[in-house]
């Protein structure tokens, strides 16, 4: 039972975790694919940048001791996205608008998104140095949640606040953006504008419209998912950079420009590369005493050692384009 | 004063020009197909008039307003509507959702034109929960007229709604075209089965190079025999 229970902490938990994160990025990622046909390089650095937004806000929250029983990350999460969608919004307006006017191709656009990277990166190096910051560190205490299993003779269960509030907040959000994308005029258009410009245009959408909204959503989750993981971990210049290439990958298994396929990519490379680090030998140990005595379990049994964390997607990325070349939910082939 | 006039209008992509003075004008209760040869840039004046590509000079009015480079979200709100010849629905949204999108200017209630679109093509009501990207072609070309159809448009402008269909769908779809014009709307067509679309067609154009050479009525130009010998194949 306590390896059981092991293996619930150690992967159902992380796995969530992680793979509520990778799906809130590969779906902004796949949006603006979808919509404005360019791999957006910077959105792990828009993930970052709602972060610190959060983090400033909170902060001004201590700073007058107003403390409350949720993580205040959480609460002042809707005015970092309004943040975070403003910038994204006036970087729109300055950086990829007048290339698109002129006809830039996909490629000039990644190159684009990569100074926006370095634009931002410098910009939060400028203002918080290159040093690591916890919300925890202003007098909040991130609650632990234990479900007693001793019933079973087994130790507790256990996760953070901050982890079961992402998991809602994750659910919460993608409901929403289900009910727009399928419910509203705006919605579909955009998900016409994704399946087909042309026609979209010819059809009297507004495309430009279109275009900021895609802005407006991509930003608000990027923002969410920025937040949620440096509550869950800590707050760092390079907190998303770090994971934009399994946040592409996510979203390249799902189907470029399939809402749907890249929260399954999310979730399943989240999964998949908790499972590549996770260390099946105490889940083995158990056995020792049954197996023969030439048989030793070595003490470190994991696929991956965990700084290599990131192939297990890449592995994963290169067998899906091989076996379906599309992705899962048959995406852009570009 | 035509609903439609086209006036020695030139314009291309940026380099030369594709069109070299093109004239066509339509009434409310016409039917105009524009035939003749591969790059004589039949498609290239429905995508002029429809503000898809640069019209250089010359000018284009619909009741009155110069629509000359507008772009399709005004033209549409204006009464202007277009089907492309291909890629003309949105083939993972499903039928009901193609036909919504086609009304997405309009800001009134439009189950009653979904209502009418649906008694013209039932096929359509039967599948209209259905990606359109799974329907067979000739039920495509009806999303996409139905699309087109959506924003109540006064003038429909249709790329060869014929291409790729067999013989069958071929009668069936000008047949609802003429359904359709019969209705009130005009129709400004291009066609490859030239001699099957003149035949109904209320103004033929002959285009050759980018300008017109001969205009009149269907049955005129098929009677013409310089016409029929040089556009029609004999």
């Amino acid at each position: 039972m306590d390896v059981l229970v092991f293996f619930i902490n150690k992967v159902l938990v992380a796995g969530t975790v992680l793979g509520s994160i990778y799906a809130l990025g590969a779906i902004g990622a796949t949006l603006i694919f979808g919509i404005l046909r360019f791999a957006h390089f910077a959105h792990g650095d828009m993930m970052t940048m709602g972060a610190f937004f959060a983090f400033l806000i909170a902060l001004v929250f201590y700073h007058y001791g107003i403390y409350l029983p949720v993580p205040m990350g959480f609460v002042v999460m809707p005015l970092a996205m309004l943040l975070t969608i403003a910038v994204a919004l006036g970087i729109d307006k300055t950086v990829y608008a007048p290339l698109r006017r002129r006809g830039a191709r996909p490629v000039t656009l990644l190159i684009a998104s990569i100074g926006v990277t370095l634009m931002l990166q410098g910009l939060i190096r400028l203002f918080f140095g290159t040093g690591q910051y916890s919300f925890f560190d202003y007098g909040e205490t991130k609650s632990i949640f234990r479900i007693d299993m001793s019933w079973a003779g087994a130790r507790p269960i256990t996760f953070t606040q901050p982890q079961v509030l992402m998991v809602i907040v994750t659910v919460v959000l993608v409901l929403i953006l289900n009910f727009f994308l399928t419910g509203t005029r705006l919605g579909k258009a955009m998900r016409a504008m994704a399946d087909n410009a042309d026609l979209a245009q010819v059809s009297g959408i507004n495309t430009q419209l279109v275009v900021r909204l895609t802005w407006v959503i991509a930003a608000a989750l990027a923002c969410a998912a920025g937040t949620m993981l440096s509550l869950d971990v800590s707050l760092k210049p390079d907190l998303a950079f770090n994971i934009i290439l399994p946040i592409f990958a996510a979203a390249i298994v799902g189907g470029l420009g399939q809402v749907y396929g890249a929260i399954a990519g999310g979730f399943l490379l989240g999964f998949a590369e908790t499972l590549g680090v996770f260390n099946w030998s105490t889940i083995l140990r158990p056995l020792a005493g049954v197996l023969p005595d030439w048989i030793v379990i070595p003490p470190d049994l994991s696929l991956v050692p965990t700084e290599y964390k990131l192939t297990v997607s890449f592995v994963i990325l290169v067998i899906t384009l091989l076996w379906r070349p599309t992705g899962i939910f048959k995406g852009a082939s570009t | 004063m035509p609903l439609i006039e086209v006036k020695n209008v030139v314009g291309g992509y940026g380099g030369a020009p594709i069109l070299n003075g093109v004239n066509i004008a339509i009434e409310q209760s016409d039917i105009g197909v524009i035939v003749g040869p591969n790059g004589a840039g039949k498609s290239t004046t429905l995508k002029a008039i429809f503000g898809l590509l640069k019209v250089t000079s010359g000018s284009i009015t619909f009741e009155g307003h110069d629509i000359a480079n507008a772009l399709p979200d005004r033209l549409v709100p204006l009464g202007l509507s277009f089907v492309p010849q291909e890629k003309n629905v949105f083939t993972s949204m499903s039928v009901e959702e193609n036909l919504e999108m086609g009304a997405f200017t309009r800001r009134d209630d439009i189950s009653g034109t979904r209502d009418e679109i649906y008694a013209m093509f039932p096929v359509l009501k039967e599948k209209r929960r259905q990606p359109a990207g799974e329907l067979s072609g000739g039920q495509r070309q009806m999303v996409a007229m139905g699309r087109a159809l959506m924003s109540k448009p006064k003038l429909l402008l249709l790329d060869e709604p014929s291409a790729g269909l067999s013989p069958r769908y071929v009668l069936e779809i000008f047949e609802h075209i003429v359904t359709v014009n019969k209705a009130g709307v005009a129709i400004l067509m291009v066609e490859q089965n030239a001699r099957q679309a003149l035949a109904f067609a209320s103004r033929g154009f002959v285009l050759a190079q980018g300008a017109n050479r001969f205009t009149g009525t269907g049955p005129e130009l098929i009677a013409d025999p310089e016409v029929a010998r040089s556009f029609l194949g004999g």
